[in-house]
């Protein structure tokens, strides 16, 4: 089934220059799996497709049951230099949960 | 077990969360983290303009505010110093004259920038004659070693922000400089309290629904032992949450590989965090790297937004017309931008057109803030919400990083008299 990644995950994002980084973290640990099956950088970038022009890089903490994305060329320039509204990445986080994620009803438990 | 509180995520947080952290239970070290990327280069201009100022101006009147709480019981770390941080200590020095005041110099690189080498000043060419501050990031032991003095106050310059919370672990602790697992386990906790009450519930996906009583949110105390090990909490009766899942939302918040967090004192490896029930323990940690950031400003043009809103019906259409006019405005002019961006704020019942620019001349980013407010009278009909009039013409300060020898860096601490 199609859920939204809201049901299983929390985010939040923050700017380093021209970079967002979102870190996506399972609400109960055992969604980790699923975050890991279908958050993949290539879905996020996609999803993203129309603000961030570079590269998006997926890393990987088990420990915490989350996963860190580092998205570049992703702000405008960024900073003072950016144009948007949001100039800082600070909506990316909230915006990624809207994300279609697909579970079994057994994944979810 | 030493408790260290940072009340101030930047310049610019709760005036009211310093006093309340020394007021509303014990407390060993107070951190103020007032600087962020683009903070430095608004103080280096506002020093450029007077040679006294060029730091975080709330922090001498709240030094003086707390002297009589905090003296002999908390001591105080703050980066409030920014580009000036001895004109800053100096100031407080005269607000408050019973408190001991150490300043860490030497991060400052602006007048040394011709001299640190071939390798340096390539990283800096292209921007080299619009440099406006460029401050190296310190670690945690010239701090430490400002402590050592038996200072009340310890201010500084662009100390990285974990450090702050580290460096009072350093000095409590006597760690030493490669012992990298409390290092890296100390720099984990000044990166969960270095946003303040972003680790109490603030900003937090998981718990702003149900957060309880959000106007007195708490700020993050680390409770610190000497084998690195720590508790996240916050003082009895205050507000905001202790949870793991906001500990985890701060974990992750603005690093790129989680392996590998750059600080000037340690790389830790966040991958090796064990977080349960607030408690954190397990951190590893590699060696310091061998260069230190600089933080560098440079001045790269002007920009300005304008903005005006239109009701419905059909309030989309109504600002995609705005925006064509402003847009062939611009063209007939000749106005010549590097960029320009519109966004569409709102739903139908009203949108906001957001209309920004961005250039190397200053002359025709002022003419184009002529350009919106004439939609009133001549685009769509029910533009509103000008009341601001003319949109503003801002500098823009662009933040670069470069990388330096960490020998290049000498640091010095002085106790003002």
């Amino acid at each position: 089934m199609k859920i939204m990644l809201e049901r299983v995950a929390h985010t939040r994002s923050g700017d380093k220059g021209d970079l967002s980084n979102i870190g996506v973290i399972a609400r109960d640990p055992r969604h980790y799996p699923v975050l890991l099956r279908e958050v993949t950088a290539e879905r996020v970038k996609n999803y993203f497709r129309d603000l961030v022009h570079g590269p998006v890089t997926r890393y990987e903490l088990p420990n915490l049951a989350a996963l860190n994305f580092v998205l570049e060329e992703a702000l405008d320039g960024g900073g003072t230099v950016s144009l948007r509204l949001d100039a800082q990445g600070k909506i990316f986080g909230s915006r990624l949960l809207g994300l279609e994620i697909e579970v079994t009803e057994d994944e979810l438990g | 077990m030493i408790r260290i509180g940072n009340a101030q995520g930047f310049w610019g947080d709760w005036l009211e969360a310093p006093v309340r952290m020394v007021e509303q239970g014990p407390l060993d070290y107070l951190t103020l983290d007032y600087l962020a990327e683009v903070t430095m280069s608004i103080l280096q201009k506002q020093r450029k303009e007077d040679p006294t100022l060029g730091y975080a101006r709330d922090f001498p009147p709240l030094m003086a505010r707390l002297a009589a709480k905090i003296a002999g019981r908390v001591k105080v770390i703050a980066n409030a110093g920014g580009v000036n941080p001895l004109a800053c200590a100096r100031e407080v020095k005269r607000l408050a004259p019973g408190l001991k005041v150490a300043v860490v110099l030497g991060d400052d690189l602006m007048d040394r920038l011709d001299e640190l080498g071939e390798d340096f000043s390539r990283q800096i060419a292209t921007i080299r004659p619009q440099i406006l501050s460029a401050n190296a990031y310190i670690g945690a032991f010239p701090v430490a070693e400002a402590l050592a003095t038996g200072a009340d106050v310890v201010i500084g310059g662009r100390i990285a922000d974990a450090a702050l919370a580290l460096a009072a672990m350093v000095h409590e602790f006597g760690w030493a400089e490669d012992d990298w697992d409390r290092l890296a386990s100390g720099i984990v906790g000044g990166h969960i309290i270095e946003c303040g009450t972003q680790a109490t519930g603030g900003n937090c996906g998981a718990a702003w629904e149900t957060l309880p009583d959000p106007a007195n949110i708490g700020y993050p105390i680390l409770e610190a032992e000497p084998d690195g090990t720590f508790r996240v909490t916050k003082h009895a009766g205050t507000g905001g949450v202790i949870c793991d899942a906001c500990i985890k939302e701060q974990l992750v918040y603005e690093i790129h590989d989680p392996r590998q967090y750059f600080t000037p004192d340690v790389i830790a490896d966040f991958t090796t965090i064990a977080l349960k029930d607030a408690h954190v323990s397990g951190v590893k940690g590699q060696p310091r790297p061998e260069k230190l950031k600089v933080s560098i400003s440079y001045h790269a043009g002007w920009r300005s937004i304008g903005t005006i809103t239109f009701p419905g019906p059909q309030a989309r259409r109504r600002c995609e017309i705005a925006e064509a006019t402003v847009r062939e405005r611009i063209a007939q002019l000749r106005l010549p931008f590097d960029a320009m961006h519109a966004e569409y704020l709102g739903d139908e019942q009203l949108i906001q057109l957001r209309f920004g620019v961005r250039g190397k001349d200053r002359k025709a980013v002022d003419r184009f803030t002529r350009e919106m407010i004439p939609l009133v009278l001549s685009g769509p009909p029910g533009g509103t919400g000008y009341g601001e009039g003319r949109p503003a013409v801002r500098e823009i300060v662009a933040y670069a990083p470069a990388y330096l020898g960490r020998d290049q860096v000498k640091t010095r601490v002085e106790v003002v008299a």
